[in-house]
């Protein structure tokens, strides 16, 4: 009883968020909505017996992505009023097709009824006796081990691909160059400059190689 | 009353449905439909863990994991090229995202 309570909260909230995701009129709204769906979205996880996902969710997403999100609205200075022109037009178009899309769902649920019965074999039976997470863990890190390789290379490409989209190198700004200080002898730092009497000079500024690129 | 699979698929489906409902309605506005994106995904995910939930297997809580690690990185991605954007163009409106156009 306690659980079907705690599902429908769950799952409203999660809807009613999503909604708002896509109907407020300022993003950084939008984002702090998307960060109440994906909560409720943790606990319906939870509902289901899932909570290291639960907990990824959380901590990836709202930790991370959504506060990624919320960088990038901040600090972009965009005219949003501008962006919402056209609302109205599009969201006939729009409601038409997600009618559509929501409609052909649930009539195929309501249809089916899915009264799944369980799997006969199950690649990977849910262990009573042991948490999920350590159950996760057991078949992560044997049976899907490749996968799972696959999934930190993607994220070492993202995150490379992320820093050398958004590296700015700046010309004009004077740098410490680190190398050229340390190849600095007495060669290249001293220099004898012999005046006319009566006259003077101006010594030519020191050309380093790695200053001049 | 018990909670079946039948409503977890419900409410995924109104969540999919949501995300596919932004993209039309926020044609503009690129964060709103990465947003969507996220919320569409968030609803594949909902799936499978029910799916993996009443079916017995665990299986379906790996994939959930491949997807969260692929959303996190098309996200990263789609936000450091929203920001090169920005700073060349000044603009995030999807229509003028038009320099390719022959």
């Amino acid at each position: 009883m306690a659980s079907a309570l705690f599902f429908y909260l769950f799952a409203v909230l999660a809807v009613v968020a999503g909604a708002s995701v896509i109907l407020t009129k300022n993003p950084v709204h939008a984002v702090l909505f998307l960060i109440l769906a994906f909560f409720n979205a943790a606990g319906l996880f939870v509902l289901l017996q899932a909570e290291f996902l639960a907990m990824l969710l959380v901590i990836v997403y709202v930790g991370a992505v959504a506060v990624l999100f919320l960088f990038v609205v901040m600090m972009l200075d965009v005219d949003f009023a501008e962006l919402k022109a056209g609302f109205i037009k599009n969201a006939k178009i729009g409601a038409l097709i997600g009618g559509i899309v929501l409609v052909e769902l649930i009539a195929l649920f309501g249809y089916r009824g899915f009264t799944v019965s369980p799997v006969m074999n199950p690649s990977a039976p849910i262990p009573a006796s042991i948490t999920n997470t350590r159950a996760l863990g057991e078949i992560l890190y044997t049976q899907y081990v490749y996968y799972f390789q696959g999934a930190g290379l993607i994220l070492l490409v993202a995150m490379i691909g992320a820093i050398v989209l958004t590296l700015k190198h700046r010309q004009g700004v004077k740098r410490q160059s680190i190398s050229a200080q340390v190849a600095r002898g007495p060669a290249t730092g001293l220099e004898v400059v012999k005046v006319p009497s009566g006259g003077s000079v101006i010594p030519p500024a020191v050309k380093h190689p790695e200053a001049a690129e | 009353m018990t909670i079946g699979l039948g409503h977890y698929l419900v409410v995924a489906a109104c969540l999919f449905t949501l995300g596919i409902f932004g993209i039309f309605l926020n044609r503009k506005n690129v964060i709103v439909i990465l947003l969507s994106i996220e919320l569409m995904l968030l609803a594949v995910n909902i799936n499978l863990v029910a799916f993996s939930h009443f079916n017995g297997d665990l299986v379906g809580q790996v994939f959930a994991l491949f997807v969260l690690t692929v959303a996190a990185a098309e996200s990263a991605i789609g936000l450091a090229i929203m920001v090169v954007y920005f700073r060349n163009r000044g603009s995030i409106a999807v229509e003028d995202i038009n320099m390719m156009k022959g």
